[in-house]
């Protein structure tokens, strides 16, 4: 009988034990995908993890466009964290286009990408509190937010989807008393997320919900490919940002968060200590950074790659962010492909929620930073 | 108005003095194991690209993995070459157990027959899949099957990911899927 189906389609055997659930794709628990979990009594049997409802065709969309006006599109799969989804973009075709970047646009871009890591991360914590029932964690974020988006405001004139990065720089430089009021505003959010450590952190209830819940262990993160926090959750050592020094990183001094336990609690945490990480690459880049300079090269109109083809790739919030550009002599590139850290991290989902119980599935699917409209693209 | 004559392809390692030494010493590796049967189309700072046969990736997976250390796929992206009648599928490889590796990506590429009415799953269009050798590239075969129509022999799991089940247009990432109004 199956024989017949064709691939894709197959026929599903029922249990008189095995109850299957589908959450999603409208509740809230999953975000804007369908995970078909079967369960026996509490526990979860395996989990199947169906993405696609916000699939938009991005790629497709880029072959149809030439080099520059792919950039508004191309960042909105995570519109709050848009500078770093840009950023592999933008470093690609500058390598086609042998573009040399001026030196103050580099720390721009690094301060910038920076604040958009904390804004993507707020966004996420935000949402990780609530689904754990815990509403001030919901709030502080929500609203220390608002501080780096100000500031995002400030530099790009927009407060979600900025566009600010351009293959060649940035599209115009910061205004005037621009530092000092970052350098205000960073502190002031360093005191802030600092503060989360004692109502959720170390919050008994969290400590107790997440902690051993959907372990990864070190080799099975290295072997299921995945990437940034649940990777470094699992104890690899692994940040772009130290390992392949785009931009001004090479001369900025990064340290990457690794914790050993790969359960739900250290994935959840590496994202905050992430962010104060972030808070000292900031002000680091604010000391080293040229006081004035060009911040944008100006390219021919229609620029044109040669045949040649370039993966680029970033630490972005969710972890490692590859571009691969195929170009063929014309305006448009000819293959985009994102080679995004949510679909990567998927992955491990029905890997970790095997034998969990379902109570513990928010915690455990949260905690993989995972962004569906990202994996999706 | 005089246009720059440009060679229209990369003849593989031709300037031996600008090659960095680290990446080349692995295309050596590569090229002492599988020779003809594998071109090394560039040599470049952190970025190697090797492409093989179809009948060849599985060793050339396994070498990589075995005795070049590269434990992981970032990436598989299928491209689309209706004028050579081909579907090319690159996998991106990095490494995150050897220090020394943590820059580089090593590209794969392989390519497979590409026909005019594809019939995903039933026609010729199929490669072997690498994933008893990497682990990782299981959701990223499934992507590249649902949108260029090539079948992955080997695979445990060729459903469709993220298009609707019940899709029955061209897969959508092929050059002849044109998008309305464009």
């Amino acid at each position: 009988m199956t024989a017949q189906l064709p691939p894709g389609l197959h026929m599903e055997k029922v249990d008189e034990r095995i109850m299957t659930l589908n959450v999603g794709p409208q509740h809230p628990g999953s975000g804007h995908m369908r995970l078909i979990v079967k369960i026996d009594g509490d526990f979860i049997v395996s989990c199947d993890p169906d993405p696609g409802y916000v699939h938009r065709g991005e790629e497709k969309m880029a072959e149809y466009r030439n080099y520059i006006t792919n950039i508004p599109h191309l960042e909105r799969p995570v519109i709050h964290d848009s500078c770093n989804v840009l950023y592999p973009y933008c470093l690609g075709v500058e390598e086609l286009l042998g573009v040399e970047v001026p030196e103050r646009a580099k720390y721009l871009r690094v301060i910038a990408s920076e604040l958009n890591r904390c804004v993507y991360t707020q966004y996420w914590l935000a949402i990780y509190g609530i689904f754990l029932g815990h509403s001030t964690m919901f709030m502080w974020p929500a609203g220390d937010r608002e501080l780096f988006i100000d500031m995002l405001e400030k530099m790009t004139g927009a407060r979600v989807t900025h566009a600010y990065f351009v293959p060649g720089g940035i599209r115009n430089d910061v205004p005037a008393n621009f530092e000092d009021m970052l350098l205000r505003r960073v502190d002031y959010f360093e005191k802030r997320i600092k503060e989360y450590a004692a109502i959720f952190y170390d919050n008994p209830i969290l400590i107790s919900r997440t902690t051993d819940a959907g372990v990864l262990s070190r080799e099975d993160a290295i072997r299921l490919g995945t990437t940034g926090s649940t990777l470094r959750a699992s104890g690899v050592d692994f940040d772009l940002r130290k390992k392949e020094k785009y931009d001004a990183y090479g001369e900025l001094d990064v340290h990457s968060n690794v914790l050993k336990a790969g359960d739900s609690y250290a994935r959840s945490k590496i994202p905050w200590l992430d962010m104060l990480e972030s808070c000292n690459i900031i002000r680091e880049a604010v000391r080293k950074m040229p006081k004035s300079g060009s911040v944008r090269v100006k390219l021919k109109p229609n620029p044109k790659g040669g045949d040649d083809e370039v993966y680029k790739r970033v630490e972005s919030g969710r972890g490692s962010l590859g571009c691969y550009i195929v170009s063929r002599s014309k305006p448009e590139p000819y293959r985009v492909k994102m080679s995004v850290g949510s679909f990567r991290n998927l992955i491990c989902l029905p890997y970790l929620l095997k034998g969990e119980k379902l109570g513990n599935m928010p915690a455990v699917y949260w905690s993989l930073n995972y962004w569906p409209v990202e994996a999706d693209r | 108005m005089s246009a720059p004559p440009q060679e229209a392809k990369p003849v593989p390692v031709e300037q031996p003095k600008d090659l960095p030494k680290f990446e080349k010493s692995i295309a050596d590796k590569l090229e002492a194991k599988f020779g003809k049967k594998a071109a090394i189309e560039f040599v470049k700072p952190t970025r190697i690209r090797i492409k093989v046969g179809k009948d060849d990736v599985l060793e050339a997976a396994k070498f990589i993995r075995d005795e070049l250390h590269f434990d992981h796929a970032e990436s598989v992206s299928g491209v689309d070459y209706p004028d050579q009648k081909e579907i090319e599928v690159v996998y991106h490889l990095g490494s995150y157990t050897d220090p020394e590796l943590a820059d580089q990506v090593l590209t794969l590429a392989t390519r497979a027959p590409r026909e005019e009415s594809p019939n995903p799953g039933n026609d010729s269009t199929r490669l072997p899949s690498l994933r008893d050798i990497f682990y990782s590239v299981e959701f990223h075969e499934r992507e590249c099957f649902e949108m260029l129509g090539v079948y992955f022999e080997g695979h445990p799991d060729n459903r469709r990911l993220l298009l609707p089940e019940d899709w029955a247009d061209l897969p959508p990432l092929r050059k002849d899927f044109k998008i309305k109004g464009r």
